[in-house]
């Protein structure tokens, strides 16, 4: 139990901001990846067959490779795409992007190929009435799709979303090959300078299991509020 | 775009993705026994076995494959007596680690599929056998077991896609797999989209068959046919 203490002694105040950290890049490549979702969603509903493939592209290429492949693409690649970017507006300097930067914008790839799939899911199996009641009605297309087809979609999407967020929030562990300091990584350098990995590889999968547990009472009532009426 | 160093790597990445293919398959087929196994006792009425079962899948299904793999690799070496005993032959690999942690893993996804396969086969079915008086035993291997296969087929070809891709953490473990040998080229050549490129390409191949292979059953196996 010395091992878990707070302060120098002792690794729980370190494994708690790894904790923390591994919260916030979850929910960090979520929002990224609902934005991605926002994109291709439309994409893969479009009735122009080339912006489907566009779409389709997207989510089959990144559900198809392996996340830690994606991740190695980011880490070795991104800091180079961002430095051609800026060389074509004059600047010429190095730049390293941060792991947690990289980090996150590949989950949130990951996790928005996810999204999209299911959004696209759930506007499907909406009624065709409901979109042609909306139009009879006079709802503008804004109102149309907020007032009307959002609602009905998030109360179907929520259970499958609940699903993204637990592949996101594992998919987090493989950040640490690059060395951003969560949850796997502290638990990798206090292992490592302990040397007794069995218990903090342990603990690591027990904090894992608290978020799964936490996350999942939190999405349930979250689907309680969106199915009223049902 | 350096196609050289394509058309150079492409080798060396196909025959890291047999490594691949290997640990896959060897997973898989020990996963499914596992599962099998595990599905069974999640539906048997004594409150431990399948309190037990269900323990398994939840510790399986809640925590990162890499915690996982970690804690088998790293972990279990510290245990004296384990270290002593003939188990340490395999142990000390890191190959069969990986295969113990991928194994594990798949069987408590794969426990949950046949679950529900065998929960959604309608209780008609098995009443009509009973009343021709065929015997439970025979009901269970004649009638359940080949619908709730055929049931759980999208749901497992899901499965082993997401166990294809799995497979690449053996790398974190020195394993040169697929993604171990382009993570390896990439460092060396920091050429990271042209190697990304080709080992994604192979990766996306296998899927592409794996989903067909599995289309194909579904359609031999379809109630309708």
């Amino acid at each position: 139990m010395e091992l878990l203490a707070f302060g120098d002694t002792g690794w729980g105040d370190e494994l708690f901001r790894a904790t923390l950290m591994t919260i916030a890049v979850s929910i960090t490549a979520m929002i990224i990846g609902f934005s991605f979702a926002a994109i291709f969603t439309p994409l893969k509903l479009s009735k122009y067959k080339s912006l489907n493939l566009i779409a389709n592209i997207y989510t089959t290429v990144i559900r198809g490779v392996p996340e830690l492949l994606v991740i190695y693409l980011f880490f070795f690649g991104g800091s180079g795409a961002i430095m051609f970017v800026a060389s074509m507006f004059g600047y010429n300097e190095y730049i390293e992007i941060n792991a947690f930067i990289t980090g996150s914008f590949a989950i949130g790839i990951i996790s928005g190929a996810y999204s999209t799939e299911v959004f696209r899911g759930a506007i499907q199996s909406i009624d065709k009435g409901q979109f042609e009641a909306a139009k009879v009605l006079g709802f503008s297309k804004f109102k149309r799709f907020y007032k009307i087809i959002l609602p009905q979609m998030l109360r179907l999407a929520i259970p499958n979303l609940s699903n993204v967020w637990q592949i996101t929030l594992k998919d987090t562990s493989l950040i640490s090959v690059t060395g951003l300091v969560e949850i796997m990584r502290q638990s990798y350098i206090a292992a490592g300078s302990t040397r007794d990995p069995l218990f903090f590889y342990s603990f690591a999968a027990v904090l894992y299991l608290l978020l799964t547990f936490i996350s999942m009472k939190l999405i349930n009532k979250l689907e309680v509020k969106y199915s009223r009426g049902y | 775009m350096d196609f050289d160093l394509m058309a150079s790597s492409l080798p060396k990445l196909l025959n890291a993705a047999v490594v691949t293919l290997k640990l896959l398959s060897v997973s898989l087929i020990v996963g499914l026994l596992i599962g099998l196994l595990f599905a069974i006792l999640r539906l048997n009425k004594n409150i431990f076995v399948n309190q037990f079962a269900y323990g398994y899948s939840y510790l399986f299904r809640g925590t990162p494959l890499l915690v996982q793999i970690f804690i088998i690799y790293f972990g279990l070496g510290q245990i004296e007596s384990l270290r002593e005993s003939f188990l340490w032959v395999i142990l000390k690999e890191p190959y069969w680690c990986a295969i113990i942690a991928f194994a594990l893993n798949t069987g408590a996804y794969t426990s949950e599929i046949l679950r529900s396969a065998f929960q959604t086969i309608k209780p008609g079915v098995i009443e009509a056998g009973k009343s021709l008086g065929i015997p439970s035993k025979i009901i269970f291997y004649k009638i359940q077991i080949p619908i709730a296969i055929r049931q759980s087929l999208p749901a497992y070809g899901n499965e082993i896609i997401l166990m294809m891709k799995g497979t690449s953490l053996a790398s974190t473990v020195t394993l040169m797999d697929l993604t171990g040998v382009a993570k390896y080229i990439i460092s060396t050549t920091f050429k990271p989209i042209e190697v990304f490129i080709v080992a994604g390409g192979i990766y996306l191949f296998m899927t592409f068959i794996i989903h067909n292979v599995i289309k194909f059953l579904e359609k031999k196996y379809s109630f309708n046919s």
